[in-house]
């Protein structure tokens, strides 16, 4: 398997403090890369300098072996590269499906059609593909601001899904989500990734959500990366890292 | 939305375009003037609603662009050449001005950028004060001709009225279409949450860039119809009040809502009139009402019936969620 991102050494610093700190990893084709560790230790830190969503100190981020480290956000995402937040980031105003299409949108032609095109510039179907594959159905025409916070959530995911990427890069999804919910979005995670070959970097607390879903797990504390494996491997690790760090 | 049929709406805006086209014919000089007025305002309204109302990005700046539209149209109209070719003229130079403008949206939002804009409403005043070689300087441009329309001329008041409510008629179209297109889309994203769109691959640059830059060009177009409704300019009406002026007409009327420039211009156009019977304390009276109304509704009027059908929506679902909860209990 080819290793669809390569992270080399990617430091950040704000001030004196270096939140992340030398880290480097690589994500395969076709896998579901699992992200742990203690609340500050620098994993979305990391996410934002993978995504050019902040410039990293050093390092470098390489796509298909390509140097993309310093592209804005939007770029990376036209080459595939599609993230969710931590915290709610949807568009309140807008409907569910106005909220899909417009995470869409962007993918389709080029500036000059999507102004003189259709008005959805063809995603209607597409979004309400998405709609109904994340149970958001008779939700469609509401604002998105009106949703609960695990609607919003799953939202939040479909919407990371609308252009088709390739890597996406998730932010604690389960957080904040009940029980059924969650094994419901575990099941739509799964199913693109199978279906759609694409590949996941996931944050996340949760670590039965981790464990189960990931194929493996890379455990950060204090910016530097201290063990990567597989959710068996690295569950017996962790057993040592806490006694060892007295978390 | 549902609560209002379509062919309804389709109804009652058939019959405001034929009361705008009908009632006027017997209107004197003067009405004709303040309704030619308030045509050209919505258009300069409707452009500052784009930048400001969809796109987020606070503008003091919508007065001098329609002050270059206006002196755009007046020296190149005084040296011979058609309308049709200034207004053109003028949106070149306003979309370019506009663009340029933008860049410091893309470091400053909010309160540094309204400062920005502040600060090039003055430039451009200054400009059009100073530079007399241009623009006539104190005294203005006098003079200015209208246009012919398909060889009729406009210099009858009534006729030059239908020159503006047929440019207020294109702008409104063209603006429709741009706010229903994914470029409207992307500029509402721009306005809630720009980190997500970025994410989203929404350049949020160059949206940015194009909200400021349409939304002034269309401050352009209505300088450009202002200068010949009053054939005469000078830098005084295009200073700084005219920018609060347009910001108010935004807000009162409701930013981000399609019909808010129309409805603001019209009370900022027509409400000095009607008040006109109280004299000294018209200014007192507008500006009470004004913040009585911004208190009450801080998303101007259309923000209340929105928030009116809103509240009939969740009315409707809520008497559905009763009905579906007591034959649920009927089952059990």
């Amino acid at each position: 398997m080819s290793a669809v991102l390569e992270v080399t050494n990617i430091k950040k610093n704000f001030g004196g403090i270096s939140a992340v700190d030398g880290v480097s990893f690589d994500v395969r084709e076709g896998e579901i890369l699992g992200l742990i560790g203690p609340n500050g230790c620098g994993k979305s830190t990391l996410f934002n300098c993978i995504l050019g969503q902040l410039t990293p100190s050093g390092g470098e981020v390489r796509l298909d072996g390509k140097v993309v480290t310093g592209l804005r956000p939007s770029e990376l995402n036209k080459l595939g590269v599609s993230r969710t937040f931590q915290l709610l980031q949807v568009f309140p105003k807008l409907s569910v499906r106005e909220n899909l299409i417009l995470a869409g949108q962007e993918h389709q032609g080029n500036m000059a059609s999507r102004l003189v095109g259709r008005s959805d510039a063809g995603l209607s179907d597409a979004a309400n593909q998405m709609i109904g594959f994340f149970k958001l159905d008779h939700l469609a025409d509401e604002p998105a601001g009106g949703l609960s916070y695990g609607q919003q959530k799953l939202l939040d995911a479909a919407m990371a899904f609308m252009g088709g990427p390739r890597l996406v890069l998730l932010d604690e999804p389960a957080g904040g989500v009940n029980p059924s919910m969650l094994a419901d979005l575990k099941d739509r995670l799964v199913a693109i990734n199978r279906e759609k070959n694409a590949t996941f970097v996931v944050i996340e607390h949760n670590m039965e959500f981790v464990m189960s879903l990931c194929s493996r797990v890379m455990v950060m504390a204090e910016g530097k990366v201290l063990a990567m494996g597989r959710p068996d491997e690295v569950r017996k690790n962790l057993a040592v890292i806490e006694a060892y760090l007295g978390h | 939305m549902i609560s209002f049929g379509k062919p309804l709406k389709i109804a009652l805006g058939l019959i405001a375009i034929a009361a705008l086209i009908i009632v006027p014919m017997n209107f004197n000089r003067y009405g004709l003037f303040i309704l030619s007025q308030w045509a050209v305002m919505s258009i300069a309204a409707m452009g500052l609603n784009l930048t400001l109302g969809y796109a987020g990005q606070v503008s003091l700046a919508q007065g001098a662009f329609v002050g270059i539209g206006a002196y755009a149209a007046a020296i190149m109209t005084t040296h011979g050449w058609p309308l049709p070719a200034a207004i053109l003229v003028a949106i070149a130079l306003s979309f370019a001005v506009g663009w340029v403008l933008g860049y410091p949206a893309l470091r400053v939002q909010h309160h540094y950028l309204a400062f920005v804009t502040l600060a090039f409403s003055t430039l451009a005043f200054l400009v059009f004060r100073n530079e007399s070689w241009l623009t006539g300087g104190i005294y203005g441009i006098s003079n200015i001709p209208r246009p012919h329309v398909f060889g009729l001329a406009t210099n009858k008041p009534l006729p030059f009225y239908y020159v503006c409510l047929g440019s207020l008629a294109i702008v409104s179209l063209a603006v429709w279409w741009l706010i229903r297109s994914p470029w409207g889309r992307a500029f509402m994203a721009l306005r809630e949450n720009p980190l997500r769109a970025q994410s989203l691959g929404v350049d949020t640059r160059r949206y940015t860039l194009m909200a400021f830059a349409i939304g002034s060009a269309l401050g352009g177009v209505a300088g450009a119809l202002y200068a010949p409704l009053t054939q005469y300019i000078d830098p005084v009406p295009f200073n700084l009040s005219l920018s609060l002026d347009l910001l108010m007409m935004v807000i009162v009327g409701g930013a981000g809502f399609y019909f808010g420039p129309f409805l603001g211009a019209m009370i900022a156009v027509l409400l000095p009139e009607w008040l006109r019977f109280t004299e000294g304390y018209y200014l007192m009276l507008y500006a009470v009402a004004v913040m009585l109304l911004l208190i009450w509704s801080p998303t101007g009027i259309l923000g209340i019936l929105d928030r009116a059908m809103a509240a009939r929506r969740t009315k409707a679902a809520s008497a559905l969620r009763a009905v579906a909860k007591s034959r649920l209990e009927t089952v059990q």
